[in-house]
């Protein structure tokens, strides 16, 4: 009996230290506001993208000299990815960082409960509740238009669309998810023009102009929802007898029905911060306006864009209506992810 | 509780392109009726036509007959749900409902259909048909637990049970071993075995010791070359197909001559 030996591992162990790649970085950063104070002064951009580069070279070269080409290769790879995605979290993280810290400068409940009935001026007193009530009708009344007509559409797309038709509707979709928002707008505010006269104005025009919007993103996503579930199961559910359309509520719609709601939250994410078609729609107004059908409304984004554009302390509330407006996107991805949390299916292997 | 079926002439048809033509066949009751030839000849297609499983591909028809105890399939104002319902399908890949449990998968035909059922006879039908499938020993403390977390072997006699608990007369198979191990094959052929006293059975096999083993009748499909319609070559019982066929092209195949 001959013992095997365990064959020899190729890869070896890094033979640089683990802090190898911090004193590089802080070598390189040093190097760099050496360099810029030759030239005009340092700037914090300019160190760190200077830095940066003189990283990804000194660590590529210290690496092919110490521990071999694959692995300089290696750490080449690996600075630029994490480089990539540093940059890339930059505008995310510098905005939330804007906007929360302008924000917080009239965030408070009062803003969230008063609104803007009676304040003129330098007044610092008033809040964004009517631009809230504003937003979750118009939005409401856009979700109940476009989310039933979006999902029936992908399902007809996708269950029973054969030939010229289904492939007319997937161009028309195509076509309308790029539609600039105030085309959308102007679509909606003409429509009611021709049946209700020029004087009308309401939340729901506003809401029928989301709803052009949203529509094709919610087909879209549902479609494509749909087309993951693989068609074993509906075979499945044929067999045993289950009609066409019970098949589609219960089994098809039941097993994409996480992925579903993740897309419809993104569509609502998408149109809730529409401005364009709602100033042209909706206008703006000073106070709570609890009919949907009569009269102007605020909403969030034209309260922003109002309140930014008068400037001085009305600019505080832009930010506070800024903060609302992503809060209240967040608390919807919140309820998405729960929500698809409790339907997806649990315990696959 | 079990029915037998009278194949006359059937062709069947994608499109333009005829799959399999001019079948003629009896499959008796309370019997295993196995199905071999080589791959593309046309038994997955016959077999789906035999519950209308066929009409849910875009284009594909039939023509000719298939009787069951007097009623033909697919005569006008026969509803193909309520075929389904009487001749029930197990597929090659075991395919639980992933969103289900196991009891629940059992239960799919009733609660799929909106029928009503009361919780003790739920519970019943669980157990009648997952004991009839051989696996309610191995998951009777599970019940709850979803169908994904069993492994293929017991997917496959979960599938078994869901099927035989709509209460078919018929119980079409579709290659239902070719995904599983040897031992989950053996569980399954000793099932076969078991409902065909109850039911009549049609099983799609590439495995010629599988077909010997289980099957009463066994029918040959072949086809002339890429393109042609797939033939009913010849049909017999078992022991005689494997001992004594009267085609030669029968004979290659079996002994492992071609295909
Ligand atoms: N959905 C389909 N659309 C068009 N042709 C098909 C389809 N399914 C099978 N076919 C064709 O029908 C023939 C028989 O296929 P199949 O019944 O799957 O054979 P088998 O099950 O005997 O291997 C093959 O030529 C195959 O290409
Ligand atoms: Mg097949």
């Amino acid at each position: 009996m001959t013992v095997t030996t365990p064959p020899v591992p190729v890869r070896t162990t890094r033979k640089l230290p683990k802090w190898a790649p911090v004193a590089v970085l802080a070598v390189s950063l040093l190097l760099a506001l050496g360099i810029q104070f030759l030239g005009d002064g340092p700037t914090i951009a300019g160190v760190f993208f200077i830095g940066a580069i003189l990283f990804a070279i000194l660590m590529t070269v210290t690496s092919r000299v110490v521990e071999g080409e694959r692995w300089a290769k290696d750490r080449l790879a690996t600075t630029l990815v994490t480089f990539a995605f540093i940059i890339a979290l930059i505008p995310l993280v510098s905005l939330l960082w804007i906007v929360v810290g302008d924000g917080l400068t009239r965030f408070s409940w009062d803003f969230l409960t008063t609104d803007m009935t009676g304040i003129f001026g330098q007044m610092v007193e008033g809040g964004a509740f009517h631009a809230i009530i504003g937003t979750v009708y118009v939005t409401g009344i856009a979700s109940i238009i476009a989310i039933p007509l979006g999902i029936f559409t992908a399902i007809y797309l996708v269950e029973y669309g054969r030939g010229p038709l289904s492939r007319g509707i997937t161009v028309l979709v195509d076509v309308m998810t790029g539609i600039p928002s105030i085309v959308a707008g102007l679509f909606a505010f003409t429509l009611f023009l021709v049946i209700f006269g020029p004087a009308y104005k309401a939340a729901v025009i506003g809401g029928v102009a989301l709803a052009v919007l949203m529509t094709p993103v919610v087909v879209r996503s549902v479609e494509e929802m749909l087309r993951l579930v693989p068609n074993e199961l509906r075979e499945a559910s044929y067999a045993l007898g289950v009609p066409k359309w019970l098949t589609i509520v219960k089994v098809v719609l039941r097993t994409a029905i996480a992925g579903i709601t993740t897309g419809v939250m993104i569509a609502i994410a998408r149109v809730i911060g529409e401005t364009a078609p709602l100033l042209l729609t909706v206008g703006i107004a000073t106070g709570v306006n609890w009919d949907a059908f009569d009269g102007r409304i605020a909403t969030l984004p034209v309260f922003v864009y109002r309140q930014y554009a008068q400037g001085g302390a009305s600019a505080d509330r832009a930010w506070a209506g800024a903060l609302t407006l992503i809060l209240i996107v967040m608390l919807l991805n919140l309820i998405a992810r729960l929500v698809s949390r409790y339907f997806s299916p649990k315990g696959v292997r | 509780m079990s029915k037998r079926i009278d194949v006359n002439d059937l062709n069947v048809y994608y499109g333009d392109f005829l799959a399999v033509e001019g079948i003629d066949m009896v499959i008796e009751a309370r019997s295993v009726t196995a199905l071999i030839g080589p791959s593309g000849c046309g038994k997955s297609t016959f077999l789906r036509t035999l519950n209308r499983m066929h009409e849910v591909i875009p284009k594909a028809y039939v023509t000719g007959k298939a009787v069951m105890d007097g009623q033909d399939l697919y005569g006008p104002g026969v509803d193909p749900v309520e075929v389904r319902r009487q001749v029930g399908m197990v597929f090659q890949r075991p395919n639980p409902f992933p969103t289900m449990s196991i009891a629940d998968n059992v239960l799919a035909g009733v609660r799929l259909n909106n029928r009503r059922i009361s919780k003790s006879d739920a519970a019943d039908l669980v157990e009648r048909s997952l004991t009839g499938a051989n696996l309610w020993n191995e998951v009777k403390d599970r019940l709850n637990l979803p169908g994904s977390s069993l492994s293929g072997g017991q997917q496959q006699r979960l599938c078994i049970a869901r099927a035989i608990a709509v209460e078919p007369q018929v119980l079409l198979m579709d290659e239902p071993c070719s995904a599983l191990d040897p031992i989950s094959t053996l569980a399954i052929e000793e099932l076969i075995s078991e409902l065909k006293n109850d039911y009549t059975i049609v099983i799609v096999t590439h495995n010629m010791q599988q077909a010997a083993r289980v099957s009463d009748r066994t029918g040959f499909f072949n086809i002339a070359g890429t393109g042609k319609p797939g033939h009913l070559i010849e049909m017999d019982d078992t022991t005689t197909m494997f001992s004594t066929p009267s085609e030669k092209s029968t004979e290659d195949y079996i002994s492992g001559r071609f295909g």
